[in-house]
C-alpha cells in the first residue's frame, strides 16, 4: 500500500517536474496562471483551426456561388467551380499516395534505425530510373538501340510514343518495370547499409543523418553520371486517357488508376505483413524498445535488413509509379520530393506507417487544394510550413503518439 | 634502413612538428600547399609560357574567393554546431535572407530585375545581417525545444520556404507595388556592384594594374622574344577579383577572431557545456535557452554576412543559388576540419575548396589537355561498350566530359568516410580547455 502510494507520489512528482521543465522552456517571463498558460499553448492551434474553418466556409460558399462578405478586396465565398475542386482533389490523392508509399520506408528507418534518412529521396530516383530503363527496353524491343532504351532515353533515338511504354500498349513492360525498380532499389539500399550504416550502428542519429546526406549526394550524382543530366519523357500517352471508363461515362487516366491500384495493394500488403506475421511483430517490437527486443531474442540485424528491403522496395516502386503518372523524370526527382515525404511522415507521426500514409495524403491534398487560395509559387511552402508547425507544436504527429505500425 | 632514410624521416618529423606547433603555421602551410599544388597543376595543363602566369593567378583567384566564402560560413556554422551542438541545415536560407535584404535596401529603384530602395551599401549590409539574425530568432524561439534531428528538418524546411518566397513572382510584384522593393522572383535580383571595383578605375589603381603588364621595352631586358607586343601577365579583371577576395579574407580574419573570442569567453564556456550536456548546464543555473537563442542569432547574422560577401558580390542573386546543397558543402568543409575547432573550420574550407571542389576539375583539364582522348561519347552506353574490347579511352573521355557528377560522388564518399573513420575531423579531437589560462603549463606538460 505504502509502496503504491509512493509510486503515485513519484508519478505526481515526475508530472510536476515535466510541467515545470516544459514551462521553463517556454517563453521567458512566464505567467504562473495555468489558465493563461493553457491559452498560450492553444493560441496557435486555435489560429490554425480558425484559418481552416474560414477556408472551408469560403470553399463551400464558393462552390455554392454565394458571395458572403468582402474584406480588403478579397471575398469570402465567390466562385469556385466544382470541377476544379474535384480535379485538385484527384491530383492531391495521386500525389499523396506517392508521398505515403515512399513515406512508409522513411518512417520505418526512422523508428527502427533511429535516424532521418536523407538518402530516401534518391532511393526513389534509383527506382524510377532503373525501373523505367527496363520497362522501355521491353516495351520498345527492336524499336531502338538497347543501350539507349536501358538508359531511359539518354542520347538520341525514338520518342516515347514510338517506344510505346504505357499501361495500354505494354502492361507487361510496366509490371516488370515495377518489379525491377523494387529489386534494384533494395539492392542499392542493402549495399549502402552494409558499407555505410552498419559500421555505424551504435552511433547517434546526427552522425547517421550526415552519412545519409553523403549517400544521397553520391547516389544522385552517380545516377546523373550514368543516365545523363537531361529531363526526359518516358511514357506513351496514346489511349491512356479512357473517355468512357467501363461504360460509366467517366473520364479516367489509366496511369493514375494503375498508380492507385498498385499503391493501395502495397499498402494493404504492408498492413497485413506488420500485423499478421512474426516478422511484423518483431519489427514493431524493435521500434518500440530495441534493448528489450534484443533481450527477447529477436535477431535485430535480420530485422534491420527486412526494414531496408521493405522500405527501399516501396520507395523504388513509388518512384516508378510517380514517373508513370508524370511522364517525365530527371535525376533530381526524388531529392526534390524528399522534403514533402518528410512532411507527410512527420504529420502522421514518425514511426507509424499508417501515419505516414495518412500524412502523405494530407500533404498531397494540401499542396493541390491550396492552389484555390494561393499562387502556385507558394503551395510547396504551405506544405513545408505545416510540417514545421507540426514538428514544433505536435511532434508526435496529428494522429496521436502511436509510435509503431 | 640506411642512414639517409633515417635522416629524411627525422627531417619529415621535424617539419611536421614545426607545422603543427601553432595553428597559424598550420594554416599557412595548408595555404602554401594548396596554392603550390594549383600552380603545378596549371603548369601541367598548359606548360610553361607567358600566359601561364595569368592562368595560375586565375586559378588562385577562384580558390581564394571560394576559400574565404566557405571559411566565413563554416566559422558561423562552427558557432552553431561545433560550439553549441545546434544542427542547423538551413544555412542557404539565412544566406538568402542576408543577400535579399541587402538587395532590397541597396539596389537602385530602377534596376531591371528586382527593385530596392537605393540606400548606401553599408546600411544594406547591416540590414541584411540584422534581418538574418531576426529570422534566426524567429526560428530559434520555438525550434530549440525539439530534438536535434527535428531541428535539422525544421531549419531545412525554413530554408526552402525562404528560397521559394525569394523566387515567387507574385510576392515580388506585390511588395514592389506596395513598398517599392521586391526580389525579382525567379528571374533574380540585380545587386549593387563591388565597392572595390572602383579602386582599379582610379589612376592609382591603373598604375597598380600596369605593374602586371610587361611592355616590350622591359621584355628586352628579360631576354624574351615576343614580337614587340604588350603582354598582360595578370589581367585587370583577375586583379579586381583579388582585391575583393582580400576584403573577404580580412572579414574572415575578423570573424575568426570574433568566434574565437566568443569561444574562450564565459559565454562560450556555457555554450560548450550545453553541447556536452544541456541538463547539467541547466542544473548549474544557466538559462540554456537564452544562450542558445543568442548564439543562434549571432551565427545567423554571420551567415547573412557570408552570403552577402559571397553570392552578393556577383552583381546578381538568383534563388537557385540557395538550394540546400550549399549547406551540405559547408558541412563537408567543417567536418573535414573538425567541428568545434575554428582553425579546423578554416583549414577544412581550404582543403574542401582546393582538393574536392576545384581539384578534380583541374585534374580533368590536365588529362584532356595532355592526352588525345578523342571525342567523348555522348552517353554512358557509348562509354562502357568499348570496355569489352579493353578500350578504356572512350570511358575516360566520358568521365572527363562528365567530371561534375563524378566530383559530387567523390564529395559524398569523402563525407561518408570521414564521418565513419574520423568523425572529429582534423582538429575536432583537440580538447579545448574551458579555463581562460592554460592549466597544462603549470603541470609541466609543455614539451
Amino acid at each position: 500500500m505504502i509502496y503504491s502510494l509512493n509510486n503515485v507520489n513519484y508519478l505526481q512528482d515526475e508530472h510536476d517536474l515535466a510541467n515545470s521543465m516544459a514551462s521553463s522552456q517556454w517563453l521567458p517571463g512566464e505567467s504562473e496562471n495555468p489558465v493563461i498558460n493553457a491559452i498560450r499553448g492553444r493560441v496557435l492551434l486555435l489560429l490554425a483551426l480558425g484559418v481552416f474553418v474560414t477556408l472551408i466556409i469560403d470553399l463551400i460558399a464558393g462552390l455554392a456561388g454565394v458571395e458572403l462578405l468582402e474584406v480588403g478586396g478579397r471575398t469570402l465565398g465567390g466562385d469556385i467551380a466544382l470541377d476544379t475542386l474535384i480535379d485538385r482533389l484527384r491530383t492531391g490523392l495521386i500525389v499523396g499516395l506517392i508521398f505515403g508509399l515512399a513515406g512508409i520506408g522513411l518512417s520505418m528507418t526512422y523508428s527502427i534505425l533511429n535516424f532521418a534518412n536523407f538518402s530516401h529521396g534518391d532511393l526513389f530516383t534509383t527506382g524510377a530510373f532503373t525501373g523505367w530503363g527496363v520497362a522501355l527496353l521491353i516495351a520498345g524491343w527492336g524499336a531502338g538501340d538497347a543501350g539507349y532504351l536501358l538508359l531511359a532515353r539518354s542520347g538520341t533515338g525514338p520518342n516515347p510514343n514510338e517506344i510505346g511504354a504505357s499501361i495500354v500498349a505494354s502492361p507487361l513492360a510496366i509490371l516488370i518495370g515495377v518489379v525491377v525498380s523494387a529489386v534494384v532499389t533494395v539492392a542499392v539500399a542493402l549495399l549502402a547499409d552494409r558499407f555505410v550504416y552498419r559500421p555505424m550502428r551504435d552511433r547517434e542519429g546526427i552522425s547517421l543523418l550526415i552519412a545519409s546526406i553523403g549517400v544521397a549526394l553520391a547516389l544522385r550524382s552517380f545516377i546523373q553520371f550514368v543516365y545523363g543530366p537531361q529531363t526526359r519523357g518516358v511514357t506513351a500517352i496514346e489511349g491512356v486517357q479512357e473517355k468512357n471508363f467501363l461504360g460509366t461515362g467517366m473520364s479516367v487516366d489509366l496511369h493514375q488508376l494503375t498508380l492507385l491500384v498498385v499503391s493501395l495493394a502495397l499498402m494493404i500488403g504492408m498492413h497485413l505483413l506488420l500485423q499478421r506475421t512474426k516478422l511484423g511483430k518483431a519489427m514493431r517490437a524493435m521500434a518500440d524498445n530495441k534493448d528489450l527486443a534484443l533481450v527477447t531474442g529477436i535477431p535485430t540485424e535480420r530485422i534491420v535488413r527486412a526494414t531496408w528491403i521493405l522500405g527501399a522496395g516501396l520507395a523504388g516502386v513509388a518512384g516508378f509509379l510517380y514517373v508513370l503518372e508524370r511522364g517525365t523524370m530527371n535525376f533530381n526527382v526524388g531529392w526534390f520530393l524528399l522534403l514533402f515525404i518528410f512532411a507527410g511522415v512527420i504529420l502522421g507521426g514518425i514511426g507509424s506507417i499508417y501515419g505516414a500514409i495518412a500524412g502523405g495524403l494530407v500533404i498531397g491534398m494540401v499542396q493541390e487544394v491550396s492552389l484555390i487560395w494561393i499562387s502556385s509559387d507558394f503551395n510547396a511552402a504551405a506544405a513545408f510550413a505545416i510540417m514545421i508547425l507540426v514538428l514544433l507544436y505536435r511532434p508526435e504527429g496529428i494522429f496521436g503518439g502511436v509510435t509503431t505500425a | 634502413m640506411t642512414a639517409s632514410e633515417t635522416g629524411s624521416a627525422t627531417a619529415r618529423a621535424r617539419i611536421s612538428g614545426w607545422v603543427k606547433k601553432t595553428d597559424r603555421r598550420f594554416i599557412a602551410s595548408t595555404v602554401a600547399f594548396v596554392y603550390g599544388l594549383f600552380a603545378i597543376l596549371i603548369v601541367l595543363e598548359q606548360g610553361l609560357g607567358l600566359g601561364t602566369v595569368n592562368s595560375i593567378f586565375g586559378a588562385w583567384r577562384t580558390i581564394t574567393f571560394l576559400f574565404a566564402a566557405y571559411a566565413l560560413i563554416t566559422l558561423a556554422l562552427n558557432l552553431h554546431w561545433g560550439y553549441t551542438g545546434m544542427f542547423n541545415i538551413g544555412i542557404a536560407g539565412f544566406m538568402a535572407v542576408g543577400i535579399y535584404t541587402m538587395g532590397m535596401l541597396s539596389t537602385s529603384p530602377d534596376a531591371l530585375s528586382g527593385q530596392g530602395l537605393g540606400l548606401p551599401l553599408p546600411i544594406g549590409i547591416l540590414g541584411g545581417m540584422i534581418a538574418a539574425a531576426l529570422v534566426g530568432l524567429l526560428a530559434a524561439i520555438p525550434a530549440l525545444r525539439v530534438s536535434s534531428d527535428y531541428f535539422a528538418i525544421v531549419t531545412l524546411g525554413l530554408s526552402e520556404i525562404i528560397r521559394l518566397a525569394a523566387g515567387s513572382r507574385t510576392l515580388s510584384k506585390w511588395t514592389t507595388n506596395t513598398f517599392g522593393f521586391g526580389t525579382g522572383g525567379g528571374s533574380g535580383m540585380d545587386l549593387p556592384g563591388r565597392p572595390t571595383d572602383s579602386i582599379l578605375d582610379t589612376s592609382i589603381g591603373e598604375s597598380f594594374a600596369e605593374l602586371f603588364v610587361i611592355d616590350p621595352g622591359r621584355i628586352d631586358l628579360l631576354l624574351f622574344e615576343i614580337g614587340g607586343e604588350e603582354v598582360t601577365l595578370v589581367s585587370s579583371s583577375i586583379l579586381s577579383d583579388f582585391l575583393w577576395s582580400l576584403i573577404m579574407l580580412l572579414v574572415m580574419a575578423g570573424v575568426y577572431w570574433l568566434v574565437r573570442r566568443i569561444g574562450y569567453s564565459p559565454f562560450g564556456r556555457v555554450l560548450k557545456a550545453i553541447r556536452e550536456d544541456e541538463l547539467v548546464a541547466q542544473s548549474l543555473g544557466k538559462d540554456t535557452r537564452r544562450f542558445k537563442i543568442k548564439v543562434f542569432m549571432v551565427g545567423c547574422a554571420l551567415m547573412g554576412l557570408a552570403g552577402i560577401l559571397w553570392q552578393g558580390s556577383q552583381g546578381f542573386a538568383n534563388p537557385n543559388s540557395f538550394r540546400p546543397v550549399i549547406t551540405f558543402y559547408a558541412f563537408i568543409a567543417l567536418i573535414i576540419g573538425g567541428s568545434g575547432s575554428n582553425t579546423g573550420s578554416v583549414v577544412g574550407s581550404l582543403l574542401f575548396v582546393g582538393l574536392l571542389f576545384e581539384g578534380p576539375r583541374q585534374v580533368g583539364a590536365i588529362i584532356s589537355a595532355r592526352f588525345n582522348l578523342g571525342n567523348a561519347p555522348g552517353t554512358f552506353d557509348g562509354a562502357i561498350a568499348p570496355l569489352a574490347d579493353f578500350s578504356f579511352q572512350p570511358f575516360l573521355a566520358y568521365a572527363i566530359d562528365n567530371i561534375a557528377p563524378l566530383q559530387f560522388v567523390l564529395l559524398g564518399v569523402v563525407l561518408i568516410v570521414i564521418i565513419q573513420k574520423r568523425p572529429n575531423g582534423m582538429f575536432g579531437d583537440r580538447t579545448e580547455t574551458a579555463a581562460a589560462v592554460n592549466l597544462g603549463k603549470q603541470e609541466g606538460n609543455d614539451e
